[in-house]
Protein backbone atom coordinates (compact mmCIF):
# COMPACT_ATOMS: atom_id res chain seq x y z
CA UNK A 1 0.00 0.00 0.00
CA UNK A 2 1.11 3.55 -0.46
CA UNK A 3 2.83 5.14 2.46
CA UNK A 4 0.30 7.94 2.62
CA UNK A 5 -2.53 5.53 3.45
CA UNK A 6 -0.54 3.56 6.02
CA UNK A 7 -1.77 5.66 8.91
CA UNK A 8 -5.34 4.57 8.20
CA UNK A 9 -4.46 0.88 8.58
CA UNK A 10 -2.39 1.20 11.70
CA UNK A 11 -5.21 1.21 14.30
CA UNK A 12 -6.70 -1.93 12.79
CA UNK A 13 -3.31 -3.60 12.64
CA UNK A 14 -2.75 -2.65 16.27
CA UNK A 15 -6.07 -4.12 17.30
CA UNK A 16 -5.34 -7.29 15.39
CA UNK A 17 -1.98 -7.57 17.13
CA UNK A 18 -3.58 -7.18 20.55
CA UNK A 19 -6.24 -9.77 19.79
CA UNK A 20 -3.71 -12.21 18.39
CA UNK A 21 -1.51 -11.82 21.46
CA UNK A 22 -4.49 -12.31 23.72
CA UNK A 23 -5.49 -15.41 21.79
CA UNK A 24 -2.03 -16.84 22.35
CA UNK A 25 -1.63 -15.76 25.96
CA UNK A 26 -5.12 -16.52 27.19
CA UNK A 27 -5.05 -20.30 26.73
CA UNK A 28 -1.51 -20.42 28.10
CA UNK A 29 -2.58 -18.38 31.11
CA UNK A 30 -5.55 -20.68 31.61
CA UNK A 31 -3.27 -23.70 31.59
CA UNK A 32 -1.32 -22.28 34.52
CA UNK A 33 -3.97 -23.23 37.08
CA UNK A 34 -5.55 -26.57 38.01
CA UNK A 35 -8.98 -25.20 37.04
CA UNK A 36 -7.64 -24.08 33.69
CA UNK A 37 -6.09 -27.46 32.98
CA UNK A 38 -9.28 -29.21 34.04
CA UNK A 39 -11.36 -27.17 31.63
CA UNK A 40 -8.97 -28.07 28.81
CA UNK A 41 -9.21 -31.81 29.56
CA UNK A 42 -12.99 -31.66 30.02
CA UNK A 43 -13.35 -29.87 26.71
CA UNK A 44 -11.20 -32.49 25.02
CA UNK A 45 -13.23 -35.25 26.65
CA UNK A 46 -16.46 -33.61 25.53
CA UNK A 47 -18.06 -34.31 28.89
CA UNK A 48 -17.84 -33.01 32.46
CA UNK A 49 -15.35 -34.66 34.81
CA UNK A 50 -16.53 -37.15 37.44
CA UNK A 51 -14.39 -36.95 40.62
CA UNK A 52 -15.58 -40.30 42.01
CA UNK A 53 -14.47 -42.01 38.82
CA UNK A 54 -11.15 -40.22 39.14
CA UNK A 55 -10.63 -41.57 42.64
CA UNK A 56 -11.49 -45.05 41.44
CA UNK A 57 -8.97 -44.82 38.61
CA UNK A 58 -6.29 -43.40 40.88
CA UNK A 59 -6.48 -46.12 43.51
CA UNK A 60 -6.99 -49.17 41.28
CA UNK A 61 -4.28 -51.09 39.50
CA UNK A 62 -4.79 -51.03 35.77
CA UNK A 63 -3.42 -54.43 34.88
CA UNK A 64 0.15 -53.74 35.99
CA UNK A 65 2.21 -53.67 39.13
CA UNK A 66 1.45 -50.10 40.27
CA UNK A 67 -1.55 -47.87 40.65
CA UNK A 68 -1.20 -44.08 40.90
CA UNK A 69 -1.65 -44.51 44.64
CA UNK A 70 1.37 -46.81 44.84
CA UNK A 71 3.63 -43.76 44.78
CA UNK A 72 1.28 -40.86 45.49
CA UNK A 73 -0.72 -42.47 48.29
CA UNK A 74 -4.42 -43.33 48.31
CA UNK A 75 -5.27 -39.80 49.46
CA UNK A 76 -2.43 -37.63 48.13
CA UNK A 77 -2.77 -34.77 50.61
CA UNK A 78 0.67 -35.43 52.05
CA UNK A 79 4.05 -36.62 50.80
CA UNK A 80 3.96 -39.87 48.90
CA UNK A 81 6.85 -42.27 48.53
CA UNK A 82 8.26 -43.77 45.34
CA UNK A 83 7.35 -47.44 45.30
CA UNK A 84 10.79 -48.45 44.09
CA UNK A 85 13.35 -45.91 45.30
CA UNK A 86 11.65 -44.73 48.49
CA UNK A 87 12.14 -41.10 47.53
CA UNK A 88 9.64 -38.64 49.02
CA UNK A 89 7.17 -37.22 46.49
CA UNK A 90 5.36 -33.98 47.30
CA UNK A 91 1.59 -34.01 47.80
CA UNK A 92 -0.36 -34.15 44.56
CA UNK A 93 -3.60 -32.44 45.64
CA UNK A 94 -3.29 -28.76 44.61
CA UNK A 95 -4.81 -27.52 47.88
CA UNK A 96 -1.90 -29.12 49.72
CA UNK A 97 0.82 -28.26 47.22
CA UNK A 98 0.35 -25.01 45.28
CA UNK A 99 2.94 -25.95 42.63
CA UNK A 100 0.80 -28.80 41.30
CA UNK A 101 -0.95 -28.42 37.93
CA UNK A 102 0.42 -24.95 37.24
CA UNK A 103 2.47 -25.96 34.20
CA UNK A 104 0.53 -27.70 31.45
CA UNK A 105 3.62 -29.13 29.77
CA UNK A 106 4.78 -30.64 33.05
CA UNK A 107 1.33 -32.10 33.72
CA UNK A 108 1.27 -33.68 30.27
CA UNK A 109 4.79 -35.07 30.65
CA UNK A 110 3.95 -36.82 33.91
CA UNK A 111 0.60 -38.12 32.68
CA UNK A 112 2.39 -39.56 29.66
CA UNK A 113 5.03 -41.35 31.71
CA UNK A 114 2.96 -42.45 34.66
CA UNK A 115 -0.06 -43.63 32.65
CA UNK A 116 2.38 -45.73 30.66
CA UNK A 117 3.70 -47.24 33.88
CA UNK A 118 0.28 -47.79 35.44
CA UNK A 119 -1.87 -48.65 32.43
CA UNK A 120 0.61 -49.37 29.62
CA UNK A 121 -0.96 -46.63 27.49
CA UNK A 122 -1.79 -42.94 27.36
CA UNK A 123 -4.61 -41.85 29.62
CA UNK A 124 -7.64 -40.48 27.82
CA UNK A 125 -8.66 -36.84 28.27
CA UNK A 126 -11.67 -38.06 30.25
CA UNK A 127 -9.46 -40.03 32.63
CA UNK A 128 -7.16 -37.04 33.13
CA UNK A 129 -10.16 -34.80 33.76
CA UNK A 130 -11.65 -37.27 36.25
CA UNK A 131 -8.40 -37.63 38.19
CA UNK A 132 -7.70 -33.89 38.23
CA UNK A 133 -11.24 -33.05 39.33
CA UNK A 134 -10.94 -35.53 42.20
CA UNK A 135 -7.53 -34.14 43.24
CA UNK A 136 -8.98 -30.63 43.21
CA UNK A 137 -11.85 -31.78 45.45
CA UNK A 138 -9.40 -32.72 48.22
CA UNK A 139 -9.50 -29.76 50.56
CA UNK A 140 -8.25 -29.05 54.05
CA UNK B 1 65.94 -11.52 23.47
CA UNK B 2 63.54 -12.20 20.62
CA UNK B 3 59.81 -11.72 20.87
CA UNK B 4 59.31 -15.38 20.02
CA UNK B 5 61.24 -16.43 23.12
CA UNK B 6 59.07 -14.31 25.39
CA UNK B 7 55.88 -15.53 23.79
CA UNK B 8 56.90 -19.13 24.25
CA UNK B 9 57.75 -18.51 27.88
CA UNK B 10 54.40 -16.90 28.43
CA UNK B 11 52.66 -19.83 26.77
CA UNK B 12 54.47 -22.30 29.01
CA UNK B 13 53.70 -20.25 32.10
CA UNK B 14 50.07 -19.95 31.12
CA UNK B 15 49.83 -23.68 30.45
CA UNK B 16 51.38 -24.42 33.83
CA UNK B 17 48.97 -22.12 35.64
CA UNK B 18 45.98 -23.57 33.82
CA UNK B 19 47.02 -27.08 34.76
CA UNK B 20 47.57 -26.08 38.36
CA UNK B 21 44.22 -24.34 38.42
CA UNK B 22 42.41 -27.37 37.04
CA UNK B 23 44.30 -29.66 39.35
CA UNK B 24 43.39 -27.44 42.27
CA UNK B 25 39.70 -27.95 41.71
CA UNK B 26 40.02 -31.70 41.39
CA UNK B 27 42.05 -31.90 44.57
CA UNK B 28 39.77 -29.61 46.53
CA UNK B 29 36.70 -31.71 45.74
CA UNK B 30 38.22 -34.79 47.31
CA UNK B 31 36.56 -38.15 46.97
CA UNK B 32 33.19 -37.22 45.60
CA UNK B 33 34.55 -35.39 42.55
CA UNK B 34 31.76 -33.01 43.35
CA UNK B 35 30.45 -30.96 40.48
CA UNK B 36 27.67 -28.40 40.63
CA UNK B 37 24.49 -30.07 39.40
CA UNK B 38 22.97 -28.69 36.24
CA UNK B 39 19.61 -27.23 37.33
CA UNK B 40 17.85 -29.03 34.52
CA UNK B 41 19.36 -32.32 35.68
CA UNK B 42 18.12 -31.65 39.20
CA UNK B 43 14.68 -30.73 37.87
CA UNK B 44 14.23 -33.60 35.43
CA UNK B 45 16.06 -36.43 37.13
CA UNK B 46 15.45 -35.97 40.84
CA UNK B 47 11.68 -36.41 41.07
CA UNK B 48 11.82 -40.15 41.69
CA UNK B 49 15.34 -40.59 43.03
CA UNK B 50 18.35 -38.63 44.11
CA UNK B 51 20.10 -36.63 41.40
CA UNK B 52 23.01 -39.05 41.32
CA UNK B 53 26.41 -37.38 40.92
CA UNK B 54 27.47 -37.83 37.29
CA UNK B 55 30.97 -38.73 38.45
CA UNK B 56 29.75 -42.02 39.89
CA UNK B 57 29.25 -43.71 36.54
CA UNK B 58 31.46 -43.88 33.45
CA UNK B 59 30.33 -42.10 30.30
CA UNK B 60 29.38 -45.36 28.57
CA UNK B 61 26.93 -46.19 31.35
CA UNK B 62 25.30 -42.76 31.20
CA UNK B 63 25.00 -43.09 27.45
CA UNK B 64 23.08 -46.34 27.75
CA UNK B 65 20.85 -44.96 30.49
CA UNK B 66 19.97 -41.87 28.47
CA UNK B 67 19.27 -43.97 25.39
CA UNK B 68 16.84 -46.17 27.29
CA UNK B 69 14.73 -43.69 29.25
CA UNK B 70 11.32 -45.08 28.23
CA UNK B 71 12.35 -48.27 30.03
CA UNK B 72 14.31 -46.84 32.90
CA UNK B 73 14.77 -49.58 35.51
CA UNK B 74 11.12 -50.54 35.24
CA UNK B 75 9.50 -47.17 34.61
CA UNK B 76 8.90 -44.69 31.82
CA UNK B 77 11.24 -41.74 32.28
CA UNK B 78 11.03 -40.49 28.72
CA UNK B 79 11.84 -36.90 27.71
CA UNK B 80 11.70 -34.75 24.64
CA UNK B 81 14.77 -35.25 22.42
CA UNK B 82 16.20 -31.79 23.07
CA UNK B 83 16.24 -32.37 26.83
CA UNK B 84 17.76 -35.83 26.41
CA UNK B 85 20.52 -34.36 24.24
CA UNK B 86 21.31 -31.58 26.70
CA UNK B 87 21.38 -33.85 29.73
CA UNK B 88 23.38 -36.54 27.90
CA UNK B 89 26.04 -34.01 26.97
CA UNK B 90 26.34 -32.71 30.52
CA UNK B 91 26.45 -36.20 32.02
CA UNK B 92 29.06 -37.33 29.52
CA UNK B 93 31.20 -34.29 30.29
CA UNK B 94 31.19 -34.98 34.02
CA UNK B 95 31.17 -38.75 34.02
CA UNK B 96 33.59 -41.01 35.77
CA UNK B 97 35.30 -38.44 37.98
CA UNK B 98 34.58 -40.27 41.21
CA UNK B 99 37.75 -42.08 42.14
CA UNK B 100 38.56 -42.15 38.46
CA UNK B 101 36.26 -45.10 37.85
CA UNK B 102 36.28 -46.92 34.54
CA UNK B 103 34.25 -49.98 35.42
CA UNK B 104 30.87 -50.24 33.72
CA UNK B 105 28.78 -51.81 36.47
CA UNK B 106 26.12 -54.50 35.90
CA UNK B 107 22.90 -52.94 34.58
CA UNK B 108 24.73 -49.60 34.73
CA UNK B 109 23.68 -49.31 38.35
CA UNK B 110 25.79 -47.30 40.76
CA UNK B 111 24.70 -49.72 43.47
CA UNK B 112 26.24 -52.74 41.73
CA UNK B 113 29.60 -51.07 41.23
CA UNK B 114 32.43 -52.83 43.02
CA UNK B 115 33.44 -49.58 44.76
CA UNK B 116 29.88 -49.17 46.08
CA UNK B 117 29.81 -52.70 47.41
CA UNK B 118 33.18 -52.24 49.06
CA UNK B 119 32.06 -49.00 50.69
CA UNK B 120 28.84 -50.54 52.00
CA UNK B 121 30.07 -53.99 52.94
CA UNK B 122 29.59 -53.28 56.66
CA UNK B 123 25.92 -52.35 56.25
CA UNK B 124 23.76 -55.26 57.46
CA UNK B 125 21.23 -56.68 55.02
CA UNK B 126 18.45 -55.84 57.47
CA UNK B 127 19.23 -52.13 57.24
CA UNK B 128 18.42 -52.06 53.52
CA UNK B 129 15.05 -53.58 54.27
CA UNK B 130 13.98 -51.00 56.84
CA UNK B 131 10.94 -49.04 55.58
CA UNK B 132 12.78 -45.73 56.03
CA UNK B 133 15.51 -46.96 53.71
CA UNK B 134 13.79 -49.23 51.21
CA UNK B 135 16.59 -49.77 48.73
CA UNK B 136 20.28 -49.25 48.05
CA UNK B 137 19.29 -46.56 45.58
CA UNK B 138 17.87 -44.39 48.34
CA UNK B 139 21.12 -42.67 49.29
CA UNK B 140 19.45 -39.83 51.18
CA UNK B 141 17.99 -42.26 53.74
CA UNK B 142 21.39 -42.50 55.44
CA UNK B 143 23.41 -39.78 53.72
CA UNK B 144 21.68 -36.58 54.75
CA UNK B 145 23.89 -34.47 52.51
CA UNK B 146 23.44 -36.69 49.45
CA UNK B 147 21.45 -34.11 47.50
CA UNK B 148 24.46 -31.79 47.76
CA UNK B 149 26.90 -34.52 46.80
CA UNK B 150 28.13 -34.99 50.37
CA UNK B 151 28.61 -38.68 51.12
CA UNK B 152 31.18 -38.21 53.82
CA UNK B 153 31.22 -41.16 56.21
CA UNK B 154 31.12 -38.91 59.27
CA UNK B 155 27.62 -37.79 58.26
CA UNK B 156 26.07 -41.26 57.98
CA UNK B 157 23.05 -42.04 60.18
CA UNK B 158 21.01 -45.22 59.85
CA UNK B 159 17.30 -44.46 60.31
CA UNK B 160 15.28 -46.78 62.52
Amino acid sequence: MRFSTLHRWLPQAGLAAVLLTAAVIFPVARAATPAGQLSVYSAQAGAPAVPARGQQFFTTRQGREWSCASCHGAVPTQDGKHASTGKAIGALAPAFNPQRFTDAAKTEKWFRRNCNDVAGRECSAAEKADVLSWLMSLQR
Amino acid sequence: MSLRFHRRRLAVLFGLMATLGAGQEALADGDSGRVALLPKYQQECAACHLAYPPGMLPAASWQRIMAGLPKHYGTDASHDPATVKELSAWLGAHAGTYRRIREEPPQDRITTSSWFERKHREVAAAVWKRPAVGSRANCAACHAGAAKGDFDESGVRFPR
